[in-house]
């Protein structure tokens, strides 16, 4: 039996609200992506709408975090947890920013073919929404093995980013070609593959929970 | 700063009649570092703390065995003379007690009994003492008069003063701050600090966080066995030992 319940209760409450902003994030970005392909503009609206929610989360988490460590003055496995939960919430952040202003982007742009001209970009949306689902799945499982094909798929999403590049490129290069929406197309792929990058950190924190180690080097 | 052992305990071994305090403890103290012993009450950390300078001679029906070297000499040996032993490792108790005399005589108590009668000599003695113990200022006016007129934070650097009188080369400690309040509980940890530059330190402590903001090493203890031992830092952030952790961590039941 633990000689600790209250400081249980709070570090379980922690994990819930961790949670339940992981699961704001992802449909933060499951919004964009439906957008994407609909087009629907009100829901890019409600996007924006949605990203306040997860500011306000990630400040109630912040707060539980610097209260746990004030009156509790956790050690080991229990400062490993509160100290990665305010790390994961900032990425965590980011990453509802970077959706947040790819329906930002989308309700600018003039809705033409953004799905068809590009076509890696739904690839990228199709990869960074996987691996967001997957950072966070493996963050609140402690699952070192989906972090680790996050890492990898990773790669596939920077592998996309480079095609879009170029696709984009051979876009602007032709007469008459519509450079407005090039560059914005450009953005979106560079927000997706942002997005991709902090759901690695996501997983890189994971890592420190378990171990104490990032990439090999020892952070406490 | 060198790591050189200080004090080397290899399968020490400690009943009190049919109670077996220490199982098999085997440690290297380091020189001019501090080391904690952390555990539950009753885990034997104190017990072993009073092996390092033979305190636990004096309880009737303690059955010692295994080694332990000061500087590669061994504590245990028929030739050793306790009364010099103490003056080498020193120790400070959990209840300052200060003896019902002058803060002066406090300290030159140790060293009278040594043998020094100079004037001069004890003078300096007590001056120095003070002044290590960080306690100087706070007494210079008030020498001569009672040392139990002191607070309790005061009393316990005078005690520290008192076990650095006589040069010792090692300081124990047993909860040298349980009974004060937090500011003389930091003085005296600074003062630690200080005292690690010439001393080598030892302290037991059920303060878990007093033991991460001054120990370089910490020792875990749990009934009478030495689960873990390891930098401070390693301990407090990555226990090897489930045990370690579920005690640190408040864990326990």
């Amino acid at each position: 039996m633990s000689a600790r319940p209250t400081f249980d209760h709070e570090l379980e409450q922690l994990n819930t609200d961790l949670i339940k902003m992981g699961t704001l994030v992802e449909e933060a970005i499951e919004n964009t992506i439906t957008v994407f392909q609909t087009q629907d503009y009100d829901l890019a609206k409600t996007i924006v709408e949605h990203d306040r929610q997860i500011n306000d989360m990630e400040k109630i988490i912040e707060s539980r975090s610097l209260s746990l460590m004030l009156r509790q003055q956790p050690v080991a496995v229990d400062l490993r947890f509160v100290s990665t939960a305010l790390k994961v919430v900032t990425d965590m952040e980011r990453i509802g920013d970077q959706a947040a202003d790819i329906a930002e982007l989308l309700t600018h742009m003039d809705g033409s073919h953004i799905y068809t001209v590009i076509q890696h970009i739904p690839d990228m949306a199709k990869n960074t929404k996987q691996m967001v689902h997957d950072a966070i799945a493996a963050f609140v499982q402690l699952d070192l093995e989906l972090a680790e094909r996050v890492k990898k798929r990773d790669d596939v999403v920077d592998d996309l980013f480079n095609r879009v590049k170029d696709e984009v490129i051979k876009i602007l290069k032709t007469d008459g070609a519509p450079v407005d929406s090039g560059i914005d197309f450009l953005m979106i792929a560079k927000y997706l593959e942002r997005i991709g990058d902090h759901a690695v950190n996501i997983c890189e924190w994971l890592e420190f929970r378990l171990t104490g180690e990032i990439n090999h080097t020892k952070l406490l | 700063m060198n790591q050189q052992t200080k004090i080397h305990v290899e399968h020490l071994n400690l009943h009190y009649g049919t109670n077996h305090a220490l199982k098999d403890v085997n440690m290297d103290i380091s020189e001019h570092k501090i080391t904690a012993f952390i555990g539950p009450s009753g885990c034997g950390k104190s017990t072993f703390l009073k092996t390092l300078n033979r305190m636990n001679d004096l309880i009737p029906n303690v059955k010692i065995d295994g080694t332990v070297l000061l500087d590669g000499e061994d504590i245990y040996s028929p030739k050793v003379d306790t009364t010099l032993l103490r003056k080498k490792i020193g120790m400070v108790f959990q209840q300052p007690n200060p003896f019902p005399m002058s803060v002066y005589d406090n300290i030159a108590y140790g060293p009278r009994i040594h043998g020094i009668r100079s004037k001069v000599k004890l003078d300096e003695i007590v001056e120095k003492s003070l002044r290590d113990a960080a306690i100087f200022d706070e007494v210079k006016d008030r020498l001569k008069k009672s040392a139990l007129g002191l607070s309790g934070g005061q009393q316990q650097r005078l005690c520290i003063a008192r076990a650095l009188a006589v040069e010792p080369e090692v300081l124990l400690m047993d909860e040298p701050t349980s009974a004060l309040d937090p500011i003389s509980t930091l003085k005296i940890e600074e003062l630690m600090e200080e005292l690690k530059h010439k001393y080598t330190v030892a302290i037991v402590t059920h303060n878990m966080q007093q033991a991460t903001r001054i120990a370089d090493y910490t020792a875990f203890f749990l009934v009478g066995e030495m689960i873990e031992f390891g930098t401070t830092e390693q301990i407090f952030s990555m226990p090897k030992d489930q045990r370690t952790e579920d005690y640190i961590t408040g864990r326990f039941g």
